[in-house]
């Protein structure tokens, strides 16, 4: 076992030998004996304290100050490992088969009562003992594909879990379960709509907002909620399923073009934005509340597509925004650029004649709305005019994001700017809707 | 009553005290409210199976009852945080001096690095699964308390969040309230060096007055109250949870020796009639037909309902459900503890009680034939649908086969007779992992500000009460545990022709007394006290009136001191009228007797006038008005 601490801690532990894990007794100044397992310290905390485990299972630091006398009791090396029997058992019948496709989050992670560390889960089987009700709806297996925060993702790592997808649909399962974190789930929700073409078996992805190593871990609901999707669900379409409410309930599954995060933190941040969620599920029943979806089919073949054009930028415009910061576009190589305007789809005038210059360079200009809910609108304020006759690209109530992610994809397809354009505007995969309904907004009340 | 010393009596106390600020992670001020939330979640807590064999029996034993929590909710006064929608924000500041504050008072070291746990709770008490704690202080060789009976050693003190309040709770469901959810909570916890049982009341006492003299801490019933790890040396440790009267201490120790004696002695029978473990093999069988010739009404009604009879037998146990262990408490009441707790029955029927209920002798030996048991054993009976019955009667089983070997460790709920009942059974090693959104908390800065003034010792304050203002030490004390010490002082200095004793008396012992009468003292402010004493120091106030004037302002938030006193003052003009009349009224007793008629004449006017004025001033004038009177006639 190393020693994770630096600095003066380092230097006092490691004369005596001691590492990680080891157990070791501390004698203050004030004649206070402490002894516990020596616990791992972060980097970013300072080095004048020592972080014990104590047989009260609490954790305390003590000040390399304070201590007149430290002793190694005995090396643990690992801690023991804990012997928690495996109860579960994959059933081998019938059951449609599932994976689980990993990327990280903490819905596939688990806590070492010992240390308090989180850690992956590695076999299934340990996810299953959790929420052992999957095992009777799915033979859910275990593709652990990648593990990182969300937030690192990028366009080549959708295209990884796109093929993946392939390779699991094309190959029998019954649906697609990709465990993700949160913080961008929606953006590779959005991402596996376009890049997945001709799907017929549901895609879903799933996190966890309270991680699993927590009791009250949403995790369980929303694990089940998407094998029950995946196995019974008749949709056809990539997906998030996710907590519906505050209460463990039902979740709702939610297009993955029309998902959108937005609550940093409760169970149901996840709203579907200008349309109604496509179903709720509960643990008995699913129950369809948006009719227009793309069908599950028994066969097909789904193909992946390999090619993203990730030079592709999201501007969030605010006022006062000077034109200066466009010039990065051009300096920096990209190749096209998605703004998020105010209201109906406007920037300040300022703005467009270099805009003007984007488009006449060959870079496709798209413009999105902050409000998010409801269509932009070029044709009712002289900026919307101006703005479209500067060539922008307006594209009803798409969501900033998903336009984002659609130009990646489109523009890994062509690079010819009237066909960029025709497929910017064109409803691909649900992300523009011909029709809003009065009820989608506000969001909450109903459908 | 016992020889303690001889039973290896030890008890060590955990004294759990709500901090009088705003919740301990978020910002929510801690208030209790009354009326029926108007929003209700659900919610379930899960553990990985896998663990279970490792978990505490506590944990395993909720989770294995896969209930539902349903939580409710004052949308007003309660955050994201409390129903777990939302991390923790930073730990309360002011909590945590507080409890260093006390720390320091035992003289404790306090940890550099203070490091915020999560302590693993899945009975749905708290809606994360998990208590926030943190170890702030550890004992050292100076960190006790003396008692009459000698020092008890601090063992530890932690600042956590106190739990959500529990509203109903079945096997299936449990409803909590979450308004007290996440209320701070100092708890101190004591070695095992309690001998006796009036040495862990005042040790309780002594740690309580020392809580107190932070002057930061909730008063109010519920915001204190203790655990007490009992055992003797031949039985087991037991957790009494939650005792709130300090009175109450030394009854239930001795009353939780006496059961664990009971005990003791029940498994020396057991032992004796030959019983071993696998005797207790009986199945469950149902019974409803046998009953339906019983005529008890609660029998009768349940069968009607459509519920069914099941039953076990308990092999050789004829006798033994019966015996007391504790006053008024049977062994078979400890087996129906079990069938209430783990099956959520109302109760059960047992064989050495069951004639009581009307069972015939002839329809007991039935019962006991259909169980496959004759007139040496025991059977116990619970009227439910058939799963409930499989819990309850299982649980039965199992603690009665435990009375063959152990005293089985528990965690156990006072009853205020001063018995125990059996809530669930005693928690394993915690299993705890740290709280991973709140960064560790150098305490080093508050630990400097804190030593710098330290509150004043409550033995100090009280000997200071009774040097400053020679009040007697019961008084001092009585003061000093009613929290209103640093009124009296403040009403004594103000008003030095007002005798301290009497300003003690008024905000101690009237103050109970009018409790007892039933009013709700808890209703006036320290002002409404300042007030009356400086109407009293004026004269506009007789001390006679001070219990009536404090009953009525408690009992109508309305009106004002200002009010009632004009309503009940008396202007010398309006005294002079009313001694006048009664001298009139008198003129003939008076004129026999002269300035012996002093005696009548003031009793007649004081009928009158009690309470409205003070009677030294009546006193003055009546004499005066007698002695006017006597001249005139006299003349």
């Amino acid at each position: 076992m190393p020693l994770s601490y630096r600095g003066c801690a380092r230097e006092l532990l490691q004369v005596k030998g001691i590492e990680d894990y080891d157990l070791i007794r501390i004698i203050r100044r004030d004649g206070v004996e402490l002894s516990g397992i020596l616990i791992p310290r972060a980097k970013l905390e300072d080095d004048k304290h020592i972080v014990l485990k104590l047989r009260n299972g609490y954790n305390v630091g003590i000040s390399i100050e304070s201590i007149s006398e430290i002793e190694l009791l005995s090396k643990r090396g690992e801690i023991r490992k804990e012997k928690g029997k495996i109860t579960h058992e994959i059933p081998v019948g019938k059951l449609p088969r599932v994976p689980l496709i990993v990327t990280g989050g903490t819905i596939t992670s688990k806590v070492d009562y010992a240390t308090g560390a989180v850690k992956p889960y590695e076999r299934p089987e340990e996810l299953l003992d959790l929420i052992p009700e999957i095992s009777e709806i799915a033979n859910l297996s275990y593709i652990p594909l990648m593990s990182i925060f969300s937030e690192n993702m990028t366009a080549q790592q959708w295209i990884r879990i796109a093929k993946e997808v392939e390779k699991e649909i094309n190959s029998g399962s019954e649906g697609v379960i990709i465990a993700h974190g949160t913080d961008t789930m929606h953006f590779t929700a959005a991402a596996l709509s376009f890049l997945l073409e001709g799907l017929f078996k549901p895609v879903i992805l799933v996190g966890a907002q309270r991680s699993i190593d927590r009791p009250s871990t949403d995790a369980v609901l929303n694990l089940f909620s998407a094998v029950k999707m995946a196995v019974e669900g008749p949709i056809a379409e990539s997906m998030i399923v996710m907590h519906g409410s505050p209460s463990d309930d039902y979740a709702y599954a939610i297009r993955g073009v029309r998902a959108r995060k937005m609550h940093t933190s409760r169970r149901d941040a996840f709203l579907s934005i200008n349309e109604p969620p496509l179903a709720k599920i509960t643990r008995k029943s699913i129950e369809i509340i948006n009719k227009s979806y793309n069908k599950k089919r028994k066969d097909g073949e789904v193909k992946a597509t390999e090619k993203m054009q990730d030079r592709v930028a999201l501007i969030y415009s605010w006022p006062g925004i000077s034109p200066d910061f466009l010039d990065f576009i051009v300096e920096k190589g990209y190749f096209g650029l998605i703004l998020a305007g105010t209201g109906l789809g406007h920037v300040p005038t300022v703005l467009i004649p270099k805009i003007r210059e984007l488009t006449k360079d060959g870079i496709p200009v798209v413009m999105t709305s902050q409000c998010l809910f409801g269509r932009t609108n070029l044709n009712v304020y002289e900026t919307g005019r101006l703005l479209l006759d500067a060539g922008v690209i307006p594209v009803g109530d798409m969501l900033p994001e998903v336009a984002l992610v659609k130009l990646m994809y489109v523009m890994g397809k062509t690079s010819d700017i009237d066909e960029i354009k025709r497929m910017m505007g064109e409803n691909l995969r649900g992300e523009i809707s011909k029709f809003l309904s009065i009820t989608v907004f506000p969001p909450g009340r109903g459908f | 009553m016992f020889d303690y010393r001889a039973l290896g009596l030890k008890v060590g106390i955990e004294i759990h005290q709500r901090l009088n600020t705003h919740k301990l992670f978020c910002n929510c001020p801690s208030l209790l409210k009354e009326e029926e939330p108007p929003l209700w979640f659900k919610r379930r807590l899960r553990v990985s199976r896998s663990e279970l064999g490792l978990i505490d029996p506590a944990a395993k034993f909720e989770q294995l009852r896969d209930r539902e929590f349903l939580y409710g909710v004052y949308p007003d006064t309660i955050c994201e945080v409390e129903l777990d929608e939302c991390p923790p924000l930073p730990i309360n500041e002011e909590a945590l001096t507080t409890s260093i504050e006390v720390a320091l008072m035992l003289k404790m070291s306090v940890i550099d690095e203070i490091h915020v746990m999560r302590k693993i709770v899945i009975d749905g008490s708290n809606t994360t699964g998990f208590q926030r704690t943190a170890l702030v202080a550890v004992g050292n060789e100076n960190s006790y308390i003396e008692t009459t009976y000698g020092p008890v050693r601090i063992k530890t003190l932690c600042l956590e969040e106190e739990s959500a309040f529990i509203v109903e709770s079945t096997p299936l469901k449990a409803k909590y309230k979450l308004d007290r959810l996440g209320i701070p909570l100092v708890e101190i916890a004591t070695e095992p060096d309690i001998w006796h049982p009036e040495q862990a009341k005042e040790a309780a006492l002594r740690l309580g007055r020392l809580l107190r003299a932070t002057g930061k801490v909730m008063r109010g019933i519920g915001t204190i109250r203790q655990d007490l790890n009992i055992s003797i040396s031949k039985g087991a440790r037991q957790e009494v949870k939650g005792v709130q009267e300090l009175n109450a201490i030394p009854e239930i120790i001795n009353r939780e020796i006496q059961r664990q004696i009971s005990l003791l002695e029940i498994m020396k029978e057991l032992k004796a009639r030959g019983l071993s473990d696998d005797a207790f093999n009986g199945r469950i069988l149902e019974v409803t037909d046998l009953l339906r010739e019983v005529s008890t009404g609660f029998v009768k009604r349940a069968i009607s309902r459509g519920e069914r009879a099941y039953g076990v037998l308990l092999p050789s146990m004829k006798g033994i459900l019966a015996k007391e262990i504790q006053p008024g408490r049977r062994f078979g009441t400890e087996l129906s503890d079990y069938a209430k707790v783990f099956g959520g029955v109302g109760g059960i029927i047992h064989s050495d009680e069951a004639h009581s209920y009307g069972f015939e002798e002839d329809l007991i030996a039935k019962i006991l034939k259909e169980l496959g048991g004759g007139s040496e054993d025991a059977f116990v009976l619970v009227l439910s649908s058939e799963k409930v019955a499989k819990l309850a009667l299982n649980a039965v089983l199992e603690r009665a086969r435990l009375a063959l070997r152990e005293i089985p460790t528990e965690t156990r709920k006072p009853l205020p007779d001063g018995n125990t009942s059996f809530s669930r059974p005693l928690p394993g090693s915690e299993r705890m992992y740290p709280e991973t959104d709140i960064p560790p908390i150098n305490s080093k800065a508050i630990v400097e500000k804190v030593s710098q003034a330290l509150p004043e010792y409550p033995e100090d304050t009280i000997a200071r009460l009774i040097d400053t203002y020679g009040i007697s030490q019961e008084l001092a004390e009585l003061l000093f545990d009613s929290w209103r010490f640093k009124l009296f002082e403040e009403i004594a200095s103000n008003y030095p022709k007002i005798s301290p004793s009497f300003i003690a008396t008024t905000l101690t012992s009237t103050l109970t007394a009018l409790k007892r009468e039933g009013i709700p003292i808890e209703k006036l402010e320290d002002r409404t006290f300042i007030e009356i004493f400086a109407y009293l120091n004026e004269g506009r106030l007789a001390k006679e009136a001070i219990p009536e004037v404090l009953a009525e302002l408690a009992l109508d938030k309305t009106v004002s001191l200002e009010e009632i006193v004009s309503e009940r003052y008396m202007t010398m003009e309006q005294l002079d009228k009313i001694i006048d009349a009664k001298i009139a009224e008198l003129q003939r007793e008076i004129s026999e007797r002269g300035e012996r008629a002093y005696g009548m004449l003031m009793g007649r006017v004081m009928a009158e006038v009690r309470g409205r004025i003070d009677g030294a001033v009546v006193s003055k004038r009546v004499k005066k008005k007698l002695s006017e009177f006597l001249q005139k006639t006299q003349k």
